[in-house]
């Protein structure tokens, strides 16, 4: 095929993915003279470049919209949703026929004779199309006779980088000379210079100047961009995996050499192929909005169909990723678009009676975090019914009724991503979702990246996707375990905790069998690798002398737990290598790698490992999820901010600062009873008071001493809106700690000890301490 | 006229196996393998091809012969096959011979487990036999990964 054929699929390409969104947006802003006039471009160029190539039918395809838009740019017709459906039909036999010439060189057999005597038909009144033909002749009549297009003039009087405006700007040209050769050129297809020359009101030197002034001011963007071929990006990206793997086997063999100038370039060497390694990645990166440009117009088309009002935000746009994983999200994403259409907005009449605005909104939106990329696609329409999703759970056999009622709704919301629920018709009619969101899951899944539905009923849906930047080369952390080396992903890794021969024994608890640590105050379950993996476990010789434990805390799913591990290495940047098809059944893997010394080492798949091991939904009970809420706060950065305080005699006890609403001093006078509980009038509230001298001692109370009027330090902590004041003897510092609970709790509402400024301090677990001692908060409290 | 055909020869407790020649890719020294735990115990492990991570699958396990005795190490033979290249660990190497197809016979009956899935017939040479191997047999091993039960919920 000719060069400047394939030139002009490629643009025309572009400008028809343009066109496809600037129709619909201008079907919502229908007197936007400014996306008339593109829109009206776009379609002349490419009438004019068929025509010069000689495709005939599709320039008379193109014409054909071209006259529509004209009528429209000058006012004659207003935008119905009908003009603009003909109008996207013809964009679509457009592309039929560029798809036509790609593969044989000609414009195709069909001539589309019907949709051009319809687009005619548009042309005199959108309403009459329905009437038939026969107005094919005012048809002609109308388009015989061009309408002035003041605005078109005015803005191109207005625009120094077009010639109309240099041309005037120099006077070289009046104003009405120029208006009237502007809407000469709105009937042919020649040149402003042209006919400016033709009619004798300019001269031609002067219009070359002018001509080569517009070309200064609009800089060619083709020079600063050029189109290379993705097979040749691909290449490159595998030379540079490649040419990863050899720097770190170079830098390997130079950490062996005590030659200091070997050493110093195989650095340099390392710096250079880093930075070509981030160069290269960048070439692959695209806008995710190269896949959303598609969405205004499929929105617009299944609203339509499925007679609902839908609005389309989008947000995030430019942010970029691997194009191999654009590629693997645009069905997913216009699987959950269709979905949020079809199924979560409700028709506008449902919507009005719920209060709702006619329109429901979609909204995509992309943002960069931690590393990945997260995608968004919510709506706001009638949401997802957790108990028919339990109901129809139940009766399909995917779970039992016991474990129905102790799923959360999280969890129950992901039930539609089991493959089960894909094909039960009934349940997407009552639930809402379903058809194919398996689909979605695993292809987001396969790329590494996680998917997580939110709902709230009558509010609206939202599935969150998570995805790597690039599948290629990734930073991990590699381990040991049984002898052999793995690498996990760094996207899936939290943090990595040591225990000392000391407290390994002790960190680790049982519960019904199964391993659990504390972190922190919360139960992290724990996977030993070793026996997962069904690797030797490290010899008694070896466990007698150094009997620490690592523990690399991961997540997968949105689940949190520890992966027990012999030795942790370093991290490093590994590139990605497919397991051959004898290993593909085996879902703790998820690649292979090769490493510095030339060994290969497998890549962990920490999803896998979670659902063989079975730590996923296996932590679920209400404490936990307490717990979790105290922890989650504290997870947050490795160290938090604790309230050291001093109650009783020797007892230090530490609250996270996170819990703490205010500070207070009270007279011991303002103490008050209801019935045998300590209460204070504060801000309006009856705020019942917790002696916490009773939770580090577990002594019964010591009778309250009222005798004088002493000072009472109280930390008020509020939940839900209300307050308990835990009145402490003394407020010793407010520190920040890394926190590693030591000791298992003994006592209830004391989520362990900890080495707090050098010294044993109880962490105060303060939801357990009000529940389990101020009878009646729980209840008050529970719904939250 | 016989028709011939170029088979690459290897040794497996003593019995002569062989492929077609444009079935191997290469034959190399005993490479330093990484274990895959949890996989069939056929795969022994992976190794490091010049960048190309492959497959080793030890052919006395997966025919169900003995076990190579210890110290002895096993050279690859790399095979290509339709998922990529797949290295077969075999006692040692044989020449390239030539086989006329007329001597080609079905496997015999007597052949016990595995080895009558892969080998696909027997070529009566001068004073013994030579198995042929049906690689794309070989390295299906469909039939033996016990998919573990991902647990639902």
């Amino acid at each position: 095929m000719d060069e400047i054929v394939k030139d002009f699929l490629i643009e025309s390409r572009e400008n028809l993915d343009r066109l496809d969104q600037e129709l619909v947006k201008l079907e919502s802003s229908p007197s936007s003279k400014e996306l008339l006039a593109s829109v009206f471009r776009t379609i002349h160029t490419i009438k004019g470049s068929c025509g010069f190539l000689g495709f005939v039918r599709l320039e008379k395809l193109a014409h054909a919209g071209e006259n529509l838009l004209s009528k429209l740019r000058d006012g004659e017709l207003t935008l119905t949703s009908e003009v603009t459906s003909g109008l996207l039909a013809m964009v679509d036999a457009v592309r039929q026929m560029l798809a036509a010439i790609e593969t044989t060189s000609r414009d195709g057999e069909e001539d589309y004779k019907e949709l051009i005597e319809h687009l005619a038909v548009l042309q005199v009144s959108p309403s009459a199309s329905s009437k038939g033909i026969g107005a094919g002749a005012a048809v002609q009549d109308a388009t015989s006779k061009s309408p002035d297009a003041p605005d078109a003039i005015q803005k191109a009087l207005a625009d120094p980088a077009r010639i109309g405006g240099v041309l005037l700007e120099r006077g070289h040209v009046s104003p009405e000379d120029l208006a009237s050769a502007l809407e000469q050129q709105e009937l042919g297809r020649k040149k402003l210079g042209e006919i400016l020359i033709e009619k004798g009101v300019a001269r031609p030197e002067d219009v070359l100047a002018a001509q080569k002034t517009v070309e200064a001011r609009n800089p060619d963007a083709a020079i600063e961009t050029i189109r290379v071929g993705v097979n040749l990006l691909d290449r490159l990206m595998n030379l540079v995996g490649e040419l990863v793997l050899a720097r770190n086997q170079l830098l390997q063999f130079s950490s062996t050499r005590q030659d200091a100038g070997f050493q110093a370039v195989s650095q340099r060497m390392n710096l250079i192929a880093t930075e070509l390694q981030e160069e290269v990645m960048k070439t692959r990166m695209q806008p995710i909005g190269n896949v959303w440009d598609k969405f205004p117009r499929t929105v617009r088309d299944l609203a339509l169909s499925c007679g609902r009002e839908v609005r389309l935000e989008m947000e995030g746009q430019d942010t970029e990723l691997d194009r191999t994983i654009i590629e693997a999200i645009k069905d997913p994403l216009t699987h959950l678009v269709r979905n949020s259409i079809d199924h979560g907005i409700e028709p506008p009449t449902v919507r009005e009676q719920a209060g709702k605005n006619a329109a429901g909104i979609l909204r995509l939106r992309a943002f960069h975090e931690g590393g990945q990329v997260n995608i968004e696609v919510s709506d706001d329409g009638a949401g997802l019914n957790a108990e028919r999703i339990r109901q129809k759970a139940i009766e399909r056999g995917v779970i039992s009724a016991q474990q129905a009622s102790r799923m959360s709704d999280r969890d129950v919301f992901n039930l539609i991503f089991l493959p089960g629920f894909s094909t039960a018709q009934k349940v997407t009619n009552v639930s809402g979702r379903g058809v194919g969101m398996d689909v979605v899951k695993t292809n987001v899944e396969k790329i590494g990246g996680t998917v997580d539905v939110q709902s709230s009923a009558g509010k609206g849906t939202t599935v969150k996707i998570k995805i790597p930047l690039t599948l290629a080369i990734i930073p991990a952390l590699m381990i040991t375990s049984g002898g052999e080396r793995f690498a996990i992903p760094q996207v899936s890794l939290l943090e990595l905790v040591r225990m000392d021969a000391s407290e390994a024994g002790k960190g680790i608890e049982m519960v019904h069998g199964a391993p659990v640590y504390r972190l922190r105050g919360r139960l992290l379950p724990l996977v030993y690798l070793n026996r997962e993996l069904q690797l030797a476990p490290k010899s008694p010789v070896d466990a007698k002398e150094d009997s620490t434990a690592n523990v690399v805390v991961v997540q997968a799913d949105g689940r949190e737990f520890g992966v027990v591990v012999d030795e942790i290495t370093d991290t490093e940047e590994i590139v990605v290598k497919p397991l051959g098809q004898q290993l593909k059944g085996i879902t703790t893997y998820s690649g292979a790698t090769i490493m510095g010394d030339g060994r290969v080492a497998l890549i962990l798949d920490i999803l896998g490992l979670a659902q063989m091991a079975q730590v996923i939904s296996a932590q679920d009970s209400a404490l936990e999820k307490e717990e979790q809420k105290v922890a989650r706060v504290e997870a947050t950065s490795g160290s938090q901010t604790l309230l050291v305080v001093q109650c009783g005699e020797r007892a230090r006890m530490a609250i996270p600062l996170s819990l703490v609403a205010r500070l207070e001093e009270f007279s011991s006078s303002s103490i008050e009873m209801a019935g045998d509980q300590e209460v204070m009038q504060y801000r309006g509230q009856i705020m019942p008071l917790l002696r916490l001298s009773r939770v580090a001692t577990s002594e019964v109370a010591a009778p309250v001493k009222t005798d004088g009027d002493s000072r009472l330090q109280v930390v008020v902590y509020s939940e839900a809106g209300r307050s308990v004041g835990l009145v402490v003897d003394r407020i010793v510092d407010i520190v920040d700690e890394k926190l590693l609970v030591q000791t298992p709790a003994q006592r209830q509402g004391v989520l362990g000890s900890s080495v707090v400024q050098k010294r044993v301090t109880d962490i105060l677990n303060v939801p357990s301490v009000v529940r389990n001692l101020i009878p009646g908060f729980s209840e008050s409290s529970s719904a939250t | 006229m016989a028709s011939t055909q170029q088979f690459c020869t290897f040794f497996l407790e003593g019995h002569v196996f062989g492929t077609p020649v444009p079935k191997v890719q290469e034959v190399i020294q005993h490479q330093e393998m990484t274990r895959v735990p949890l996989s069939p115990s056929v795969v022994s492990g992976l190794i490091n091809l010049r960048g190309q991570i492959v497959s080793a699958i030890d052919l006395r396990r997966r025919l169900g012969l003995q076990e190579r005795p210890a110290g002895q190490l096993p050279m690859n033979v790399v095979v290509r096959t339709s998922e990529g290249a797949v290295s077969l660990l075999v006692d040692e190497i044989g020449d390239v011979i030539e086989v006329e197809e007329e001597t080609l016979e079905p496997p015999p009956e007597t052949l016990q487990g595995f080895a009558r899935e892969v080998v696909s017939g027997v070529y009566k040479l001068s004073g013994r036999l030579l198995l042929a191997l049906d690689i794309d047999r070989v390295v299906d091993l469909s039939d033996q990964i016990k998919t573990k039960a991902t647990r639902e919920f």
